[in-house]
């Protein structure tokens, strides 16, 4: 059955590396999917007032959207959409008072109650395609590659809408296994990466950036693989001033966990758009001759 | 050491307020820590989670005014998913950070952001930040 994919506002320009390597996978592994029409911006953030139902407006819309299409699944990529969009989901579905307010001040648009499901891919992976059904797909075993999981906040808390155990989760590591890489574990990988705060607070951001990559290093990773386009700008992006700031830091490559899946399938390198990511990132799987040398 | 006894009020309306707003009771805080302990911002924080939880359940209006802790949270959540008492500290700080923004008192100035920033930063960045940091 159609699903409707819903791709946030850095995918289609900071993020296309993310997009574009997704939706290719999409293709490979048959996902019959088809771009939400008139989709506007979750607010990426989800409003943690009582008293704030005005910023729940967005997701509930993007929502409702779905249920027009006709869709039960709404696939999301970016873990902040994810996240978003599924809290603005359960709240609509658990919340019979909270839910009136915002139908009623949403006149001009059909009642919504939790219907659509919120889906994140690798949520998708594990429940509705399966580690089994993935593995056979592979064509590129990413054989001896060091990958540390990085998971982050919001696919994991709070705990409604967690992917999985929000303290121990596994879902990251096991697709990267299915994917043949050597996976290391590390502590750091549910810790906060600063977040918004690289606008805030911006050093602050920056030493718990650099604490997170630091441990990836020292555990023995030589990339990282993530999920959330403001990961990717705090560790990825802002690498350079990590390494001007701490000593003791060391470059490492910073994937979406989708470009490391194209790869994998056996995708045009083209499509994962690594020049999006760090230099050293299409260098290090041109080195294990996961793609061909002429990739850029 | 000798101690000093000194005349005190609650402020039992912010104290309200906080609670209406993050829909959290903070008096079922006993202080195991566990939220400072978790916190990735803590070494950046001029007062830990533990802490703003007691003062709140104390009414030090002031104290908490002073604090950088709201605005350095980056609402990750560790806190919330580890409070062995259930409280959802991230929409305390919520709270906390909406009661000044209410005011039109912004922490950050969008205008302020250079061209290079600008071009550099993410869409979800911004979009993220001035959620949580301008009113």
């Amino acid at each position: 059955m159609k699903i409707s994919y819903y791709p946030g506002c850095t995918l289609k320009t900071k993020a296309k590396n993310l997009e574009r390597s997704a939706l290719a996978c999409f293709d490979v592994l048959g996902i019959d999917y088809e771009e939400l029409p008139r989709w506007n911006c979750c607010g990426a953030v989800y409003s943690l007032a009582d008293d704030d139902l005005l910023h729940i407006i967005a997701p509930v819309r993007d929502l409702i959207r779905v249920k027009e299409r006709g869709h039960d699944t709404v696939m999301t990529l970016c873990s902040m959409c994810y996240n978003t969009l599924a809290r603005a989901n359960e709240l609509m579905k658990n919340d019979e008072k909270k839910r009136y307010t915002i139908n009623t001040f949403m006149d001009e648009e059909p009642d919504y109650a939790g219907e659509v499901k919120v889906v994140h891919f690798l949520d998708y992976l594990r429940d509705v395609i399966g580690w089994d059904k993935l593995r056979e797909q592979i064509k590129v075993p990413l054989n001896d590659l060091k990958v540390a999981p990085y998971y982050g906040c919001t696919l994991l808390r709070p705990r409604e809408v967690a992917l999985d155990h929000p303290d121990n989760p596994t879902i990251m590591q096991t697709f990267l296994e299915t994917l043949g890489t050597t996976v290391v574990n590390f502590p750091s990988a549910t810790v906060c990466c600063g977040s918004y705060q690289v606008l805030g607070n911006p050093d602050a951001a920056l030493k718990v950036s650099h604490g997170i990559l630091n441990d990836a290093v020292k555990h023995g990773a030589e990339a990282l693989a993530l999920a959330c386009p403001l990961c990717d700008y705090n560790l990825g992006f802002r690498q350079d001033a990590i390494l001007n700031n701490f000593p003791d830091a060391r470059e490492i490559p910073v994937y979406y966990f989708t470009q490391l899946l194209a790869v994998a399938l056996g995708t045009d390198p083209a499509v994962s758009h690594f020049e999006l990511n760090r230099a050293g990132s299409v260098q290090l799987l041109k080195s294990k001759k996961f793609i061909s040398g002429t990739a850029s | 050491m000798p101690l000093e006894i000194i005349k005190f009020s609650s402020d039992e309306k912010y104290k309200k307020k906080v609670m209406e707003i993050s829909g959290q009771n903070f008096h079922k805080c006993y202080q195991c820590g566990t939220c400072s302990g978790s916190c990735p911002m803590a070494e950046h924080l001029t007062i830990l989670p533990r802490r703003v939880m007691a003062l709140l359940q104390l009414g030090v209006k002031e104290e908490l005014d002073k604090s950088n802790t709201p605005w350095t949270c980056a609402s990750c959540h560790t806190c919330m998913v580890r409070c062995p008492r259930g409280i959802d500290i991230a929409k305390v700080m919520e709270a906390l950070r909406l009661i000044r923004l209410r005011q039109n008192i912004n922490q950050i100035e969008p205008s302020n952001l250079t061209k290079k920033e600008i071009v550099g930063l993410p869409q979800i960045a911004m979009v993220s930040g001035f959620r949580k940091l301008t009113s």
